[in-house]
């Protein structure tokens, strides 16, 4: 077994720049590939041009350009000119790209090698990806993957997604509005509260709305107090996860989140998700006008764009309110999700009071790719795979917000890396701190990866979107999602749909194949 | 008696077969399938996709709220492509351009249209709003309210629509003989009266053809509601063909949706059938 990977992704990043000097065995200069040097390791890529792929043809689907679609696409570039393979690689738009992979795999169609999606879809793809083989197991990159992205790419046991980009969601905030004296005296005379990063989807609310309607950073402009996601059919449902995910997610029940493992039931309109729907409908009242209509892109526009105090979501946002050009540069923090001081417990049927509010960090759905098990040349997709998440590779992917890789391996929760790319120390350390204390949480809410997962979710978009535009209670609005999943569920397969849900709740529960913890 | 000429109309007939027929009876075929994101193929599990049809409260909903939204923005680009054309068939300065310059819309791509007037309707950044505020109006929530959205969609519709009806109607007026023009001047009736008495009536064929194809597209409205409002806030902008595309492609629900369409292609015809009999009666006072 090779040695795991033990530098810091600044020491790569250094080592790639020849400021540590690079190992002399490396008599070829890659620099030309737009990296400043090859980093040693299974799938480095010294290691992939000794390969000969000549005559082959490698077929890959991947999402339009930039996010994913373009370090795709540079980085088959880069394969074929190491090997000689010819690369053909499909973007397709996100509302698109799931039937794009399963019509093929319905059908029997070896239509591609490799493929890039959401990782959420294992639950419908499972049955048609090549488990990654030991090879690639015990690689350099692989060996420095977190625990948590390795659980993502796992299916029964068995790791079938090839890791290459980490998702989650958290708090960004305004640092220069939240340590501005005069605002915290002004917020402590009308809310009796001392101004605080929120704690609480309560607070959150409270402070958002405080900061909702005047410009308070003195650049001319109204500010407004939070930016969601909270467009329909766009993502939406992630967000509502976030909010309801404390409330609902009690650390001491274990046996599922969104359903109860024995019987299947759904638990969508629960007290815990109804009170955070609640409050996911309050929290309009501190959004930007037009903030109701807000896809992922307005969100990330908003808050990176210094329109808004408080934002939550994955990486973008924080990414581009640090670009270079952003003049809310280092003026950013990051901090874990709000949490919630009062929990449902579906065991008792009771609300438990919490002193120090319960977190339930969301590890939503990423990036993640696969080889298809029709391919005929797999040996081929996995040195693919493996040479796109190669370090090199990765440190500079990471560094382009557009390609939408984000940290996914330990090396990668480094402050020091972050702050050779001109972000201030409190701001660096905000960010990997928040990251790593992910990664550590045992009470995390993953998705609900199961057959039909576009299903259940549109079915709860559906919901909360009504609940939002005020056509129904947020009560109401879960009952009516509840009874859809009940559908669902009968339609899919109560059975069918409980065996790929336990491996959700292993990964919620911190559980084993075998059940041991 | 099967003579060689008919062998000419092969390649139509195949065409025919190809494009039409057979993605028609396929998708009727598939209706009655559970066809789902786990079980692929055409089982056959009766009329089960249609009973769900008739209980799914959120397609019928869709409906209505189609047949309100088409009404309103047929009803708008039938008058506002009437007036442009009457305003364009007399008028001989400039008259060429003006043709050219209301068909402008009708020819961009409706999906970057919707792109565009998404961002004109941003509720903080887009130029209506400040547009509005010029003159002392409030920001309108366009995009964020169900009444705003809604009419956001109509707007979006009748702009880019309009000249498809005015291309119609003025096709119809340069065609008009001159003669009833002659007899009602030599009868002395105002320009009032000549439209109502002379104008409407000759254009009433042309306008029902041009309104019948008219509801025919409004009924498949799809990518400006996809661009501009995914069919919310809540549900207040979805229509049937949205809601079709997330049941089939977004949920992959493929037998669901093949029911959803054929019923929604079923009603369809019925009821633009009814409206065609009914602009016949009211317009024409026939049947035919």
């Amino acid at each position: 077994m090779r040695k795991p990977l033990t530098g810091s992704l600044s020491a790569l990043a250094l080592a790639s720049s020849g400021i540590l000097g690079a190992p002399a065995v490396h008599a070829e200069d890659y620099s030309r590939f737009g990296i400043s040097a090859d980093i040693p390791g299974t799938c480095s890529y010294e290691a992939i041009d000794a390969k000969d792929y000549s005559g082959r043809t490698l077929n890959i689907i991947t999402h339009a350009i930039p996010v994913i679609g373009e370090p795709t696409a540079l980085h088959a570039e880069q394969f074929a000119e190491l090997t000689g393979a010819e690369v053909n690689v499909v973007h397709v738009p996100f509302g698109d790209l799931f039937q794009r992979i399963m019509i093929p795999f319905q059908s029997g169609q070896n239509a591609y090698d490799v493929l890039f999606y959401g990782s959420l879809w294992i639950g419908d793809f499972n049955r048609f990806l090549e488990p990654v083989p030991e090879t690639y197991l015990n690689s350099t990159g692989m060996a420095d993957v977190t625990d948590s992205f390795r659980g993502v790419a796992t299916w029964n046991g068995q790791m079938i997604q090839y890791p290459m980009d980490g998702d989650r969601h958290y708090l960004k905030y305004r640092t220069d509005a939240f340590e501005n004296d005069a605002l915290r005296v002004r917020f402590q005379a009308e809310t009796g509260r001392e101004l605080a990063v929120p704690a609480t989807w309560e607070e959150y609310n409270e402070i958002a709305r405080f900061f909702s309607g005047f410009d308070w950073d003195g650049d001319g402009e109204i500010n407004y107090g939070s930016a969601e996601v909270a467009k329909r059919d766009d993502l939406m449902f992630s967000a509502f996860i976030s909010r309801a995910a404390p409330y609902a997610k009690h650390p001491d029940v274990t046996g599922g989140f969104f359903f109860d493992l024995e019987t299947m039931e759904p638990l969508i309109n629960t007290p815990g998700f109804v009170r955070g729907l609640e409050l996911f409908v309050e929290a309009q009242e501190a959004f930007p006008p037009g903030g109701t209509n807000f896809g992922l892109g307005d969100e990330i526009f908003s808050f990176g764009g210094g329109q808004t105090l408080m934002s939550y979501s994955w990486d973008d946002a924080f990414v581009q309110a640090q670009q270079e050009d952003s003049r809310i540069r280092n003026m950013v923090g990051a901090a874990p999700l709000p949490g919630a001081r009062e929990v449902w417990n579906r065991d008792t049927g009771q609300w438990d009071r919490f002193d120090e509010p319960n977190r339930a960090p969301y590890m939503t759905w990423g990036w993640s790719s696969a080889v298809s098990a029709l391919s005929e040349e797999k040996e081929m997709a996995f040195d693919y795979l493996c040479f796109f998440a190669n370090e090199a590779n990765t440190s500079h992917d990471l560094q382009i917000g557009r390609f939408g890789v984000n940290p996914y391996r330990n090396s990668h929760f480094d402050s020091a890396f972050w702050q050779s790319l001109g972000w201030e120390a409190q701001v660096a350390d905000s960010y990997v701190n928040t990251l790593s204390q992910m990664e550590q949480s045992d009470n995390r809410v993953y998705d609900l990866r199961v057959p039909g997962v576009g299903q259940f979710m549109s079915s709860m978009a559906n919901g909360v979107a009504e609940a939002m535009a005020g056509q129904k209670s947020a009560q109401d609005a879960l009952d009516g999602v509840a009874d859809e999943w009940r559908a669902i569920v009968d339609r899919i397969g109560k059975d069918r749909l409980r065996d790929a849900y336990a491996n959700v709740v292993r990964l919620e529960d911190n559980t084993h194949q075998d059940g041991s913890p | 008696m099967l003579q060689p000429k008919h062998f000419f109309l092969l390649p139509a007939l195949l065409t025919l077969l190809a494009i039409i027929i057979f993605p028609l009876l396929f998708t009727v075929r598939v209706s009655f399938s559970s066809w789902d994101v786990y079980q692929a193929g055409l089982d056959y599990i009766g009329a089960r996709n249609y009973l769900r049809v008739f209980q799914d409260t959120r397609f019928w909903e869709s409906l209505l709220r189609l047949s309100v939204m088409s009404a309103i923005s047929v009803s708008l680009q039938y008058t506002l492509g009437f007036a442009l054309a009457l305003a364009v068939w007399k008028q001989t300065k400039g008259g060429r351009l003006f043709r050219v310059l209301f068909l402008v819309p009708m020819m961009t791509t409706p999906v970057v249209m919707s792109v565009i007037w998404r961002t004109m309707f941003h509720e903080s950044l887009g130029p209506v709003n400040d547009l509005l505020s010029v003159f002392g109006i409030a920001p309108v929530p366009w995009l964020s309210s169900a009444a705003g959205a809604f009419a956001s969609v109509i707007i979006v519709e009748v702009w880019q629509w309009t000249p498809f009806m005015f291309l119609l109607l003025l096709a119809g007026l340069v065609s008009l003989p001159r003669e009833p023009y002659l007899a009602a001047a030599i009868d002395g009736a105002g320009p009032w009266r000549t439209f109502w008495q002379v104008t409407f009536p000759l254009m009433a064929p042309i306008s029902i053809g041009a309104l019948v194809i008219r509801l025919i597209e409004a009924s498949k409205i799809m990518d400006t509601v996809y661009v501009l409002t995914s069919g919310g806030p809540g549900t207040a902008t979805e229509t049937p063909s949205y809601y079709i595309y997330i049941r089939g492609l977004r949920d992959f629900q493929v037998g669901y949706s093949a029911a959803l369409s054929i019923t929604y292609l079923v009603l369809m015809i019925v009821s633009l059938t009814i409206i065609s009999k009914l602009l016949m009666r009211f317009l024409i006072g026939k049947d035919s």
